[in-house]
């Protein structure tokens, strides 16, 4: 048992799903706390400090797009979207927004709890590592990564996807197995969010992202990490 | 016995040439309304022309020769007189053959210069030059004495004229130089003691003259005169045609999706009517496709508002059943089990729920694909092994022949897959625990996928039903996958938006087959598929020995491949 209750913030306007996930969330251990309009998400965040946001993208006051984005601007916490669309414009919108993960509803209450898990993940007792990959050292237990001394923030979910990647150099990953290593998913979801969240590293990681040097495509397999 | 030669390298250079314009000949006449009328308007005035050509030279023909005659004939009565009072006193029947014959030339030869007194009479000038031949030919034998070329005289004409009658012939006679046409015209002399032949030799050298000069200008009068219908018909065809080509040019950017383009109104003639009755098609046109975009933005927009609006009670709903089946074992038996059929009908509801929405998102042409190179063996590994948990339900050995190599190709991995787990889980369904065969096949640019069961089959006229809405084989039947009756028709739009086929082939108690074929590159055309669809009557289930069984990730994979 884990000393602290995990606490999710629940963005979403409809009542009666907002307090259904409650029922659900408290009853696999976490701590909930409820906003039903996208404007009060922010304020929200800064108050209760939670260590995930699940945010509906159709909101009223603001779009989920726009309060995933400004979620985003400040903070790394883990976001995953619930969304009634399965249509890939929104999908991958919203996690070009700074989503982690998405649910489409409907969804079951172990889905869901099973994609906020694997978000909330956080191995403990991480033996001390030093990676590296071209010029950026990742320091793992310390969750920092940096270029030539200074910082690079990324999100936690940047960050496992970059150690993973940089713990077996040599090796191509393929979409699904990034999935299965990062996401959690144990049968292939959707590949998507592994090419979004590529490049979203990649944005931050590499020095030029149209001639990635860190993050390698290896074209019709997957992705590798460049040489360290 | 001469030896066959081919034939030298010019001559077939030359045929192919010929050939190679005789084909763009073909092709412009097919093409150029213009040329068609030029030419047509050319070959009908020119066979006019030829024919009026003709009948006014055998007018002008016969009315220069009859002239001629009637002209050589009153010159013959004429110089008949002249001979007869120039031969009166002469007693031919006594004199010599030569001193006849020398009366005669004195008398041709006042013929030729006639005394311009004698009884006022001129010869008429009409006839114009003649050359004269008198003959005695009653003499018979050797007191036959002529004066003139008798010998230019026709054979037929003499006789006649011996049987004292009054003729006359065309002849042509040779001459120096060439060959002279004439009006011979002979007539029969009355003397006292014989009666003597006059010949009368009229050559046609100045009508032949004349003839020609008209000849020469019908001809070029002929000629220009075509020239220049075939110019006017250019000129009037180009009137009609310019506007009936810019009109296709127009319509050619219309319907290249340039709907704004319209044709210029100028005037208020046939062409100005078609150009009116274009524009008002177009705009009527263009009307059309506005409100077809309206309807489809509308029908997008309300897909994805019943999408929203449906879901997420939905999840609650979804979310409460499967609480309380969680804690199904708390309650009294009768709950217990309705909570059970709740969650259930639920899923039901939910793939059903899925399907309409994909349907409606297919018909609204608003699904779009998002291929990326794949290999598909990888797709249908994933989509077999997604079925396995099934297949153990419903006792089926799912067999699985991929080749060695990678078969890349441009797919929408969501929706093959999809289709992929639909036409096996259809296989499990209705495969009565019977193996159920896939095959994956590729050639150049198509890839495709063979889903084989020797389950019920299907009856004959079943393999187009298969696909419609809401169609189940047999409504007893038991379902293990639960189905919607949605599920070919999604995949068989999935198929299309690849470019793709899905084929159904089947027969009652042998088993069904199902054959998807997707072009390995976006946009290129199916022509055939790289594995053939069983046909006529159907092998028998094959034996579990003879089948080369390939188990699921038997094969080294280019990476590790946790599990």
């Amino acid at each position: 048992m884990s000393a602290m209750k995990a606490r999710v913030l629940v963005v979403d306007d409809d009542p009666a799903l907002a307090e259904m996930l409650t029922i659900v969330l408290r009853g696999e251990g976490f701590d909930t706390a409820v906003v039903n309009d996208g404007t009060k998400a922010l304020p929200a965040l800064r108050e209760l400090k939670p260590d995930l946001v699940l945010l509906d993208l159709m909101l009223p006051g603001m779009n989920g797009i726009d309060v995933c984005k400004a979620i985003r601007a400040e903070s790394g916490v883990p976001i995953v979207m619930l969304t009634a669309k399965s249509d890939t414009v929104d999908i991958v919108l919203g996690l070009e927004s700074g989503a982690d993960d998405y649910v489409v509803k409907p969804f079951k209450p172990k889905e869901l709890v099973a994609r906020v898990r694997a978000r909330l993940r956080r191995t403990d007792a991480e033996p001390a590592e030093e990676l590296a990959i071209g010029d950026v050292a990742i320091d793992v237990p310390g969750h920092q990564v940096t270029r030539d001394g200074s910082q690079i923030a990324l999100t936690p979910l940047e960050f496992d996807l970059l150690v993973a990647l940089a713990r077996k150099p040599r090796q191509v990953f393929t979409r699904e197995v990034l999935l299965e290593q990062v996401w959690g998913y144990r049968h292939a979801a959707d590949t998507r969010l592994v090419n979004v969240h590529v490049q979203r590293l990649r944005s931050k990681v590499e020095r030029d992202p149209e001639h990635p040097e860190v993050v390698l495509t290896v074209r019709g397999v997957g992705y590798k990490a460049g040489p360290p | 016995m001469t030896r066959a030669t081919p034939p030298p390298a010019a001559f077939v250079a030359t045929v192919a040439w010929l050939r190679g314009q005789w084909a763009q000949f073909t092709s412009l006449w097919r093409r150029s309304l213009q040329l068609r009328v030029v030419a047509s308007t050319l070959a009908l005035s020119s066979a006019m022309l030829l024919v009026l050509g003709l009948v006014l030279q055998t007018q002008i023909t016969n009315g220069l020769l009859q002239a001629k005659v009637d002209a050589a004939l009153k010159q013959a009565t004429i110089s008949r007189d002249l001979v007869k009072r120039e031969l009166d006193r002469v007693d031919l029947a006594t004199e010599s053959t030569d001193s006849v014959r020398d009366k005669l030339t004195s008398a041709r030869n006042r013929l030729a210069s006639p005394p311009p007194g004698d009884d006022g009479e001129v010869a008429p000038s009409g006839a114009g030059t003649f050359t004269s031949v008198l003959v005695d030919g009653k003499a018979g034998g050797e007191n036959l004495a002529s004066s003139g070329p008798i010998q230019e005289v026709p054979v037929e004409l003499q006789t006649a004229v011996l049987q004292d009658k009054f003729a006359h012939k065309i002849t042509t006679v040779a001459r120096e130089p060439g060959k002279v046409t004439m009006v011979a015209v002979g007539v029969p002399v009355v003397t006292p003691s014989r009666t003597l032949q006059l010949y009368l030799l009229f050559p046609l050298s100045g009508e032949q003259q004349t003839l020609q000069l008209v000849q020469n200008t019908l001809l070029l009068g002929g000629l220009l005169l075509t020239l220049l219908l075939a110019g006017i018909a250019s000129l009037v065809t180009r009137q009609v045609v310019t506007p009936v080509r810019q009109a296709a040019e127009v319509a050619e950017r219309f319907a290249d999706g340039h709907l704004e383009e319209r044709m210029p109104v100028s005037g208020e003639d046939d062409v100005a009517r078609l150009a009116v009755s274009f524009n008002e098609m177009a705009g009527s046109i263009q009307d059309q496709i506005g409100r077809l975009e309206e309807f489809g933005a509308l029908q997008r927009r309300f897909t994805s508002d019943v999408s929203h609006e449906l879901r997420t009670p939905l999840t609650t709903v979804r979310m409460a059943a499967d609480t309380l089946h969680d804690s199904r074992a708390d309650l009294p038996p009768v709950l217990a089990r309705s909570t059970e059929l709740l969650v259930d009908e639920l899923d039901r509801f939910e793939s059903l729920l899925g399907d309409l929405l994909e349907i409606s998102r297919l018909d609204a042409g608003v699904a779009d694909l998002h291929v990326e190179t794949l290999d598909a063996r990888a797709v249908l590994r994933l989509a077999v092994d997604a079925v396995r948990p099934l297949a153990a339900t419903s006792g089926s050995r799912i067999e699985l022949t991929m080749p060695d190599d990678e078969v890349d190709a441009e797919l929408d991995q969501r929706r093959v897959a999809r289709i992929l787990r639909n036409l096996l889980g259809n296989a499990l369904d209705h495969g009565e625990g019977g193996p159920v065969q896939v095959r994956l096949g590729a050639d150049e640019h198509a890839v495709a996928v063979l889903v084989r069961d020797y389950g019920v089959g299907l009856r004959a006229g079943e393999q187009e039903l298969v696909f419609n809405r809401f169609w189940r084989a047999d409504p007893s039947r038991n379902r293990r996958t639960g189905g919607t009756g949605l599920g070919l028709s999604i995949s068989l739009e999935d198929a299309r938006l690849h470019g793709g086929w899905l084929e159904a082939w089947g027969e009652r108690g042998a088993g069904a087959a199902f054959r998807l074929t997707l072009p390995r590159q976006q946009g290129t055309p199916l022509l055939r598929s790289p594995l053939p669809l069983p046909s006529g009557r159907a092998e028998p289930p094959p034996s579990e020995v003879a089948m080369a069984t390939v188990p699921p990730h038997s094969r080294s994979e280019d990476v590790e491949y946790p599990h």
